[in-house]
């Protein structure tokens, strides 16, 4: 695992750095010494084939994995100059590091309070700007024109791909630095696929990004780094272009040419 | 390859026979509830009118109604509804989000289930030692109290299935956007399970709005109009139990128009749950 400094383009900072990450469900060890750089306004892909712990990695970043027991990570996840395993306060972290997920999930109330919910959780704001911010959080998921005149109906009512905007419009309006990404199109049909991978596009120009993804098409499309992970372990992570045209390691080049996974 | 005719005309017999056995079944228990649903109608509706609303029971052989039963039995029933729903919606909200994966948990929700199973006059004998015996009277507070030891365990019970109901990406999703655990029940978990645990708060007041026996050891009863909880106070099946058995034909027919009242209640309070919980699956 020599590849990282190689690639470490000059100019680039480091919004999260792994090292040594080993992660156990029970007794079983599912990530096995990983240590990579998630770098600023940049999107970084994690492909490979299913279990290789993928989710998994990007669960640990914003400590996702607390909520269940017997659940544990060691190692070391830097997270601008602290590190994510020792923090006390994870809705601090989470709100630091917003997640969207592999299906929609709506909450069970109106478009608005979908997204004025969790900016109201953290700043005391009058409406009109409340209402301006669910507006602008709209707008970068760019959801707003289709439900600008429907913000009152239950967000339940929305179609999937436009549930899974709704979501990362969410995430979006109460400003984290991070988002990671667990394979947000994997529900959705080719045309809200994407248009979800415009918005990654767009979203990176303000945020860190980490995206999940098992189609590699899609990986090659938004991101600009790419880990590939096999097994729990690290097999190569650099440039994307450079990974799925010249990959250093023979097994990335039997996964991106479909010979396995 | 041909098709054995003898062989699917066979199992199209086997299959109408269990078909017309399922509608017979059906028909049985319909019937049944039908028949008694009439019964009621046809011999309590004789002795209804505005006076069962406005009278109290009365002595044999005098006209009356069943104000004061009528009255007594919504005060326990409410009583121990707001006395046994919050423990319930607070044990099942423990079960089911803080304790989900503790073994206290499934200690308490084994206990709960045999609460839950356990015959009501138990509670009423339980509540008779607890309460009544050191108070050195019968009360409405016991009655009450009896009531809300029967709603606490079929809250819990529905409160801890309906949140499991919940799935989990929306609890990891809200978590995912920084909100304490408190709000992501308070906020996310109970309004994705609201119908649910109102249908089962609904289902809890059906169930100790007929019970009779735990009221028998408690509440007792009482021949007139009575506000004070700490005294005996009447309620209608007490009323349904004591009015039946007796010899006077006056007070049967008071028993059967309150056998009909109570059923038509209950009746009222299923369907109200029944189309609760239907209308959160259309969601």
């Amino acid at each position: 695992m020599n590849l990282m400094s190689k690639d470490v383009d000059t100019g680039l900072t480091e919004k999260i750095t792994v090292s040594n990450l080993k992660f156990f469900y029970g007794s079983t060890l599912a990530l096995k010494n990983i240590s990579l750089p998630l770098y600023e306004r940049q999107v970084t892909a994690f492909i490979g084939p299913s279990g290789c712990g993928k989710s998994t990695l990007l669960r640990v970043l914003n400590r996702m994995y607390d909520l269940y027991p017997n659940q544990r990570a060691e190692g070391q996840v830097m997270f601008d100059g602290e590190n994510v395993l020792d923090m006390t306060d994870l809705n601090l972290l989470r709100s630091r590091i917003g997640m969207v997920f592999q299906k929609p999930t709506p909450f069970p109330m109106t478009i608005y309070e979908n997204i004025a919910f969790g900016i109201r959780l953290y700043e005391r704001l009058p409406k009109s700007e409340v209402d301006g911010r669910v507006e602008s959080a709209l707008e970068k998921a760019a959801l707003w024109k289709e439900v600008k005149d429907k913000l009152h109906s239950s967000g339940l009512s929305l179609s999937g791909g436009q549930q899974q905007r709704l979501c990362i419009a969410r995430t979006v309006a109460i400003r984290p630095e991070v988002i990671l990404f667990d394979e947000p199109c994997s529900a959705l049909d080719p045309i809200s696929t994407a248009k979800v991978e415009e918005l990654i596009d767009e979203l990176k120009n303000e945020f860190t990004i980490a995206i999940v993804t098992h189609n590699m098409q899609q990986a090659a499309r938004v991101s600009q780094r790419t880990a590939f992970m096999y097994l729990g372990e690290l097999v190569e992570f650099g440039v994307t272009q450079k990974l799925f045209t010249n990959p250093s390691d023979k097994r990335t080049q039997d996964y991106i040419t479909g010979r396995f996974g | 390859m041909a098709l054995d005719i003898a062989k699917y005309r066979r199992r199209r017999l086997r299959s109408t026979i269990t078909v017309a056995l399922c509608w017979a079944a059906s028909a049985l228990g319909l019937t049944i509830l039908g028949v008694i649903l009439a019964t009621l109608l046809y011999k309590g509706i004789a002795g209804f009118g505005p006076k069962v609303f406005t009278e109290m029971t009365p002595p044999p052989g005098s006209d009356g109604g069943l104000l004061n039963a009528i009255a007594g039995s919504l005060v326990m029933t409410i009583a121990g509804v707001i006395v046994g729903t919050p423990i319930g919606i607070l044990a099942g909200t423990y079960l089911a989000e803080y304790g989900r994966y503790s073994k206290v948990s499934s200690v308490i929700r084994f206990i709960n289930d045999i609460l839950l199973s356990a015959p009501s006059i138990v509670t009423g004998l339980f509540v008779y030692e607890l309460l009544v015996r050191p108070m050195g009277h019968f009360s409405a507070f016991a009655g009450a109290a009896a009531l809300a030891v029967l709603v606490i365990p079929t809250v819990v019970r529905t409160t801890e299935n309906m949140l499991l109901l919940v799935p989990n990406q929306l609890r990891e999703a809200s978590s995912a956007l920084g909100l304490p655990q408190s709000l992501v029940i308070r906020k996310v978990a109970y309004k994705a399970a609201r119908a649910g645990m109102i249908t089962g708060v609904l289902l809890a007041v059906a169930r100790v709005s007929g019970e009779t026996a735990p009221l028998l050891f408690t509440a007792l009863n009482n021949q007139f109009w009575s506000t004070n909880l700490n005294a005996p106070m009447a309620s209608l099946p007490v009323v349904i139990f004591q009015y039946a058995l007796s010899p006077y034909e006056d007070w049967q027919r008071l028993a059967w128009t309150g056998a009909l009242l109570i059923t038509a209640a209950v009746l009222t309070l299923s369907i109200a749950a029944r189309w609760l919980s239907s209308s959160r699956t259309q969601q």
